[in-house]
């Protein structure tokens, strides 16, 4: 993040980062507030963005208004840099502002992702900015934003504790594997983005900031480095993450979150990371999958 | 051996030229130009510049050109860029009472000062295809009326308001008026920001709104007093000149309802109001806004709200088509993760409910 202002950077007739130096203020004054009240959704004055609401415009002016020439930036969806909405964005961040861009994890300063934390473990300085579709964590049990803003304000968490209860009580466990709502630093209930349950505990002491932005919903958050962000759950029924009885096809990895693969018509299916860095990483580190092996073999 | 799918970036490009090559379609076909669109898809350039919140004819054009005639990809193209636009300035309130008029008609008088004015309308057509306009045929010619309309003509709510039978509709506060562009909105939302957000909001979706009053879901007795399209003077106070100067004319569309309001301990029965607003010739949107305009004062009005059209916060956030348009479509988008997660959740609740079931179960042989 710098203030700097930067000088001859091709940004095609659009002020560096596109947005123009009012409304970047006004983003920053919503994030300094979303950093100072964690896990406090903090509404902002969401601007119309050239791509489309729903698309990551919120994360894209939280990006674009905390963005400096030095940064260099890292955009994953789904755990992968080469997915449509993640190179749509970064090719708009690179005409805007002309940074320079990775795709490893260690490199950036600023990671902007949909539905992912990456699996190399975030380190102090970095941003990790996520974007978000629906902020609240209330909202399918309470449509009105009158009444949970409400709720949030007396920290009238009880529908929330009956909704994870009657979940044990009919399945046995909680049934919400994504967008897997927390506590953050003993205060608010936050959506942490629907990213899958399995990433939650990576948002804990965080040594990075993070911020959330939605644009449709105007709204912006934060956790800042080392906060606590606890998944909520029952002292007899602990929080738990995903499992995969495999490995990744291609590096082996048995600790990552692995997507499923359909490889033919008949019920076949392999899984591989998620997070295309990460299993990149390993296979340089001439880490192999059990594919490999079998065509070695 | 797996290889992860890669190629994203040169796959969107093509994509992108494929789509620009849609978009001209046959070459042998001669390209429409912005004067064209400008001209005769006018009514296609006003929705544009209503829902679009620009007042700018040739980009709106130009929206519709680049948009295939996809009017909500125009909007949208159109807010894409009016947000980078610096703002100078407010302008002063419009007088809609001295426009120039091209029409105005009204359904609660049968004449009144200035006469029913028809003017350019489909109302009076027989919806029947016009063969000869497939031929390019010639265009009838209208005749010039012997006098000119009059200058100025009151506008029926203020004739009603003379004798009291119509709220008044004067500024309840000195505050200035808020600006839903710029700021979120927040609930109760008061009626400037309403009123925004109505005139930004999805035509179709405040017709079916204003409809479902008319059938009963909050049916609130409107009559259109009076519906008006002409052009108006915009004007603006430089800082420098601290007076009114005019800074251009602008074609609009407003409409009047007047709405029954049975009265209530505190105040005597009277009409009371719906307003809707558009740029260009957008009637069929603004009545639809005054209904559904009138219907979101319910609380103020002291009636009990129970109907979608009476619900700020279900009509004013749904109301928006580029908000709606973009979180429908982002359906589109990778959401693999989420799904696996959800596989390994299913996967494990009919595990659950498999061990659980009595041996020769139905049950058991479904979870296989």
């Amino acid at each position: 993040m710098s203030t700097q202002l930067p000088t001859q950077i091709p940004t095609g007739g659009y002020n560096f980062a596109y947005l123009d130096e009012q409304t970047k203020r006004m983003i920053r004054r919503a994030i300094l507030k979303a950093v100072a009240i964690p896990g406090y959704q903090v509404p902002f004055g969401s601007r119309e963005m050239p791509l489309p609401y729903g698309w990551g415009t919120g994360g894209i002016q939280v990006t674009a208004a905390i963005i400096g020439p030095e940064d260099t930036l890292k955009v994953i969806d789904q755990g992968a840099d080469d997915t449509t909405n993640a190179v749509n964005i970064r090719s708009f961040f690179q005409k805007t502002t002309g940074v320079a861009t990775t795709e490893k994890t260690r490199e950036a300063s600023l990671i902007q992702t949909r539905h992912r934390i990456p699996e190399t473990a975030l380190s102090e300085g970095q941003i990790m900015v996520y974007q978000v579709p629906i902020p609240e964590p209330l909202r399918w049990l309470e449509p009105r934003e009158g009444e949970t803003r409400k709720m949030h304000g007396l920290a009238e968490y009880g529908v929330m504790q009956v909704k994870l209860y009657e979940d044990i009580a009919h399945y046995g466990h909680i049934s919400t594997a994504y967008d897997y709502p927390v506590r953050v630093n003993g205060r608010y209930i936050m959506s942490p983005s629907p990213i899958p349950k399995f990433d939650n505990p990576k948002m804990d002491n965080s040594p990075a900031l993070q911020l959330f932005g939605a644009g449709r919903e105007k709204r912006i958050y934060a956790i800042p480095p080392y906060t606590s962000v606890k998944s909520l759950d029952f002292e007899d029924h602990p929080f738990e993450i995903e499992t995969w009885d495999g490995a990744c096809a291609i590096c082996g990895a048995t600790d990552s979150y692995l997507d499923e693969i359909v490889t033919d018509d008949t019920g076949g299916r392999i899984f591989v990371c998620s997070d295309t860095d990460y299993c990149g990483e390993r296979v340089e580190a001439g880490h192999k999958g059990a594919d490999d092996e079998e065509k070695a073999a | 051996m797996y290889v992860a799918v890669k190629g994203g970036e040169r796959a969107i490009d093509n994509s992108r030229l494929l789509l620009a090559e849609e978009r001209r379609g046959d070459p042998a076909v001669p390209e429409l130009t912005l004067a064209q669109i400008d001209q005769q898809l006018s009514l296609a350039v006003d929705r544009v510049m209503t829902e679009g919140s620009l007042y700018d004819r040739e980009l709106a054009a130009l929206a519709v050109k680049q948009a295939q005639g996809d009017l909500i990809e125009a909007i949208f193209l159109l807010r894409a860029y009016r947000t980078t636009l610096p703002r100078f300035g407010y302008a002063e309130p419009l007088e809609t009472a001295a426009m120039h008029l091209r029409r105005r008609i009204s359904a609660t008088y049968k004449d009144l000062p200035g006469g029913q004015v028809l003017g350019p309308t489909f109302d009076y057509t027989l919806r029947l295809l016009d063969f000869d306009l497939a031929e390019n045929g010639a265009t009838p010619e209208a005749e010039m009326a012997e006098e000119p309309l009059a200058g100025a003509m009151p506008r029926v709510a203020d004739i009603l308001g003379h004798g009291g039978l119509i709220e008044p509709e004067t500024p309840q506060d000195d505050r200035p008026v808020g600006d839903v562009t710029r700021d979120p909105m927040t609930f109760p939302a008061d009626r400037d920001a309403r009123l925004q957000a109505l005139a930004r909001g999805d035509e179709g979706f405040l017709l079916s709104l204003g409809y479902s009053t008319q059938r009963g879901y909050g049916k609130n007795h409107p009559f259109a007093g009076e519906i008006r399209l002409g052009e108006v003077a915009v004007e603006f106070v430089p800082e420098e000149l601290g007076f009114p100067i005019e800074i251009g004319e602008i074609t609009i569309t407003e409409c009047q309802m007047i709405n029954q309001f049975q009265g209530s301990t505190t105040e005597p029965a009277k009409f009371t109001r719906g307003y809707g607003l558009t740029f260009g010739h957008c009637e069929r949107k603004a009545m639809a806004m005054a209904l559904v305009d009138r219907s979101l004062r319910a609380q103020e009005l002291g009636e009990e709200p129970k109907a979608p059209a009476q619900d700020q916060e279900f009509v004013l956030y749904h109301a928006d088509n580029v908000e709606a348009s973009g979180f429908t479509q982002h359906l589109k988008l990778p959401h693999y993760v989420d799904f696996q997660a959800e596989l390994v959740m299913v996967r494990r609740m009919r595990e659950t409910a498999a061990n659980n079931a009595t041996p020769g179960d139905d049950f058991e042989e479904a979870a296989d």
